[in-house]
């Protein structure tokens, strides 16, 4: 870990001038991760110091090492100081004694247009042969980039699944009394940047399927009113602002259109509204409450919260309109439906005891597995390859986010020293 | 157990700078906006109402005073002993139909966000329906929910969340 620090500090340094510009932008609180259970058989990996620039080198391998141990699927089989480009050759029976199942070497070199060229192999080495190879091209400052996607190749080729190392996550951040940040950070909660500052709360942030844009909730104007962000110009447009309250949004897959709740008819109910807000489409009529949509992956259906039957439960309804079905029966408070990205489970939380807790159901056999054991437990949301869960919950008194696998084995702790943070939201896979 | 931590210079550098890998992606900078700019103190001089209320929507004798109806724990029932201060509110409305009013619903800490919301728009809506049926016209009246984001009381025991499961009755000038 102090491989890092010293890492990043010497470029720091080096780039100290061009960052003072960008103050303003980046977040002064860092979110740190702190794993707190693993899966049970980890594939162990040997990451060799990759050639080139030492300190760039150092930069790329250390993020390629800590995005793998903390998916809670792989183990990092120590390699010492030992250098390996991809072009070095492999000693494979002496890794093997190592313990390791793959290596991955590389280099860091100047590429045909002035950047730099990161460039990696990975080896099985039981079978003895080559599994992957690539080069990113990348600037020095870009270089935690360049690690994150190669660690997604990595992880893509050990465990069959796509990495979410290079996808981002949004947050909430109380810093004070009036003081709520909308942060933008990388996967592994570095990187963070401010997307929107505000002295009255911000919630429910959702992102486009193209991650270019995020909807979500402020009451800047003394009320909820339901926005749409674009981040990289920061031009936001006002989706929904009826009389009454306006709130919960969710993009549809196709990105067209979103959920949104507006009481502007009487109690809470669920519109379909196109993405500049126009078109508004009353979903729900049942006079009770019906809140939290959120679309299931194929597009065809919302599910959302209720309390039609006497108590909040989880409820679907075609796009199309027509019958409702309800969902969850367990227990007497179930609320805040998310459906995976293959659209086979549902998280959701539950109260237990008096807690709220994270709890899953599988859709097909309706069999509910409660994966917390903490008290106030919101906003669930999956990372794009359905592997893992991030909540809000609360350790001290104070919020923070936790990150467990949809099988409850690994569990990661996301934290900020600097306030309460919550409202997670995970992006989806770049493109 | 691990922990990761970057220095801010860190992250400062990395997003000062735009390049990308294989430079054909999108995931750029987020420009910063604050909302909610400074507000401009009023200064309240002899006797006059900041706000230009009349006396007895302030003063603390009248019952058009008080503002607030209190629930119970996930119900948003107006419970009786409430019903005097909304009838006074209604007669105000009535009497006096160039004044408008914003009901908030709020909820204690408990449970999710969004249904929170919900909740205290029923709270609101609740309120806002006994107005309706007293006298006050439909366009004096905007019930608006601010669920639990908004708590008069910060603590989390019962004491305050019974504070903070409330709605409140606003006039312009008051929001």
């Amino acid at each position: 870990m102090s491989g890092i620090e010293s890492a990043t500090r010497r470029l720091g340094r080096l780039f100290a001038a061009a960052s003072l510009a960008l103050l303003q932008a980046t977040a002064h609180a860092e979110l740190t991760i702190e794993i707190t259970g693993a899966g049970a058989n980890r594939i162990p990996v040997a990451i060799a110091d990759f050639g080139g620039d030492a300190a760039s080198s150092r930069v790329v391998t250390s993020v390629i090492r800590g995005d793998l141990e903390r998916s809670g699927l792989i183990r990092i089989v120590d390699t010492g100081s030992l250098v390996m480009t991809e072009a070095s050759p492999v000693a494979y029976p002496e890794w093997r004694g190592r313990g390791a199942d793959a290596l991955v070497a590389g280099s860091i070199g100047a590429s045909d247009d002035g950047r730099q060229e990161a460039r990696f192999r990975l080896y099985d080495v039981n079978k003895q042969n080559v599994l992957a190879g690539s080069a990113f091209v990348t600037s020095k400052a870009m270089l935690r980039a360049a690690g994150h996607r190669i660690a997604d190749v990595i992880y893509e080729k050990l465990t069959g699944e796509p990495g979410i190392f290079s996808t981002r996550v949004a947050y909430v951040v109380r810093s004070g009394p009036a003081r709520y940040e909308l942060h933008i950070s990388d996967a592994d909660g570095q990187n963070a940047q401010i997307a929107l500052i505000s002295k009255e709360p911000i919630i429910s942030p959702s992102w486009s399927p193209d991650g270019s844009r995020l909807a979500y909730v402020s009451f800047e104007n003394k009320k909820p009113v339901v926005y749409v962000h674009s981040l990289a110009s920061g031009k936001r447009a006002v989706v929904a602002n009826f009389k009454g309250s306006n709130s919960a949004p969710a993009w549809a897959p196709d990105g067209r259109k979103l959920a949104v709740v507006l009481s502007k008819e009487g109690g809470s109910q669920i519109f379909l509204v196109n993405a500049d807000g126009s078109g508004a489409q009353r979903l729900t009529s049942d006079g009770a409450i019906n809140t939290e949509p959120s679309f299931s992956p194929d597009g065809q259906y919302v599910y959302f919260t209720s309390d039609r039957g006497g108590s909040p439960q989880i409820y679907r309804i075609a796009v199309g309109g027509g019958e409702v079905q309800r969902v969850s029966f367990e227990g007497s408070y179930n609320v805040t439906p998310r459906i995976s990205p293959d659209g086979n489970t549902m998280a959701f939380i539950s109260r237990r005891d008096g807690s709220f807790r994270l709890a899953v159901m599988d859709l097909a056999s309706r069999q509910v597995q409660i994966l917390s054991d903490s008290h106030k437990d919101e906003s669930p949301t999956f990372s794009p390859n359905g592997r893992m869960i991030l909540i809000a919950t609360e350790m001290g008194g104070r919020g923070v986010l936790s990150a467990v696998s949809t099988d409850g084995r690994i569990k990661q702790r996301l934290s900020i020293t600097a306030g309460d943070v919550r409202e997670p939201a995970w992006g989806p896979f770049g493109r | 157990m691990k922990q990761f931590v970057i220095p801010a210079a860190a992250a400062l550098l990395i997003a000062a700078c735009s390049s990308t890998p294989s430079g054909s992606d999108q995931a750029g900078g987020a420009p910063v906006e604050t909302r909610g700019g400074p507000g401009v103190a009023t200064v309240t001089g002899g006797g006059v109402d900041s706000r230009g209320l009349p006396a007895a929507l302030t003063d603390p004798k009248s019952i058009l005073s008080k503002r607030s109806v209190y629930f119970d724990y996930d119900s948003y029932e107006v419970k009786a002993e409430y019903k005097d201060l909304v009838t006074a509110h209604a007669k105000f409305l009535t009497d006096n139909r160039q004044f408008k009013m914003l009901i908030q619903g709020n909820t204690d800490e408990r449970g999710s966000r969004e249904y929170n919301l919900a909740l205290g728009q029923k709270r609101a809506d609740a309120i806002k329906k006994m107005l309706a049926l007293l006298g006050a016209r439909e366009d004096q009246l905007e019930s608006v929910s601010l669920g639990e984001e908004k708590p008069k009381n910060e603590g989390h025991n019962e004491a305050a969340w019974a504070e903070n499961r409330r709605g409140d009755m606003l006039y312009s000038g008051e929001f």
